[in-house]
């Protein structure tokens, strides 16, 4: 029963069972035996019973006890005094006491140790499950990254789309900005050759009027004059034919 | 045990009887009864029990020139 206690208040007296004493590795650690040595009556251990029966069967150990029982009684090595009837006194209640009360005792350090262990168990499963859930999430992302070539090609697509855009646009802009220089250089130099004709005409016209003197004017008007009564007689003549 | 009786003499001559010996002789007999009889997981009274009995054993025999004087026959 103090092995029950002693798990439970969990004073690590010792731990002594053959942890690194060999080399081998001895990771998990072997659990606990289940029950403890034999031990008949409380305090005599099964060896005895065990070593004694091929001699003297099933009753020689109690022979055996008997027999030093009466020797030490008869010969006084064993002195009936008033401590006999203390020890007698207390063993009788704590035999009671055992009897009564150890197997309830024990069942409520078992439950505690029950407890204990539930808790470790609990710790352990979720730290499993959380590492396979690890594990999962490792091996989608590893799927994802498969994925993300197909991303940097549709990535690499608009920028060259965005590229060929831009060098269309400039281009555009290149042609229409020469094609307007060009346009203007054209418009200068129908601008200059009109200027020359007109003014050309003007001053030939100028001369010639400034040319025609009066003797000349008064003769082309009788030379109208008479042109004009010619054609009139000639439409008369046609008039009336 | 693993020792037969005529070989006593013998084993007993080879024992390491330094004080270092004697320590670890004591922490294996320790060890031993610790794991059988108390490290386990139902373990009874047997283990504390017989402790006590050896420590009742013990005590009487260191007192017993004291108790001598409590016999009640002077000739057995």
């Amino acid at each position: 029963m103090l092995s029950r206690l002693v798990f439970v208040s969990g004073i690590v007296v010792h731990a002594s069972r053959c942890l690194h004493t060999s080399s081998q590795s001895l990771a998990p650690v072997p659990p606990l035996p289940e029950k403890g040595g034999k031990v008949r009556h409380g305090f005599i251990p099964e060896e005895l019973f065990q070593l004694l029966y091929p001699k003297t069967g099933v009753t020689g150990p109690y022979m055996l006890g008997a027999g030093l029982l009466l020797y030490m009684l008869s010969k006084e090595i064993y002195v009936i005094n008033h401590e006999t009837f203390a020890a007698a006194s207390i063993g009788a209640v704590i035999i009671y006491g055992v009897k009564k009360f150890g197997p309830s005792v024990g069942a409520f350090a078992d439950k505690l140790n029950e407890e204990k262990v539930a808790k470790a168990q609990e710790v352990k499963d979720v730290a499993m499950s959380s590492l396979v859930q690890a594990t999962e999430d490792e091996k989608k992302e590893q799927w994802r990254v498969e994925g993300r070539a197909m991303l940097f090609d549709a990535k690499r697509n608009n920028v060259a789309m965005l590229l060929e855009t831009n060098y269309r646009e400039r281009l555009h802009m290149v042609t229409n900005e020469v094609k307007r220089r060009l346009d203007y250089q054209i418009a200068l130099q129908d601008l200059n050759r009109r200027l020359e004709q007109e003014h050309m005409i003007n001053w030939v016209e100028k001369s010639v009027i400034s040319s025609i003197t009066p003797q000349q004017e008064k003769e082309s008007i009788a030379k109208c004059i008479t042109d004009l009564k010619v054609l009139a007689k000639a439409t008369q003549a046609k008039a009336t034919a | 045990m693993d020792v037969k009786l005529n070989e006593l003499g013998a084993w007993l001559g080879g024992r390491d009887f330094t004080p270092n010996g004697i320590l670890s002789a004591i922490r294996r007999g320790h060890d031993r009864y610790y794991n059988k009889y108390i490290n386990v997981k139902k373990g009874g009274i047997g283990g504390v029990a017989m402790l006590l009995v050896g420590y009742v054993a013990i005590s009487y025999l260191w007192e017993y020139d004291h108790i001598k004087h409590d016999r009640w026959r002077k000739y057995h």
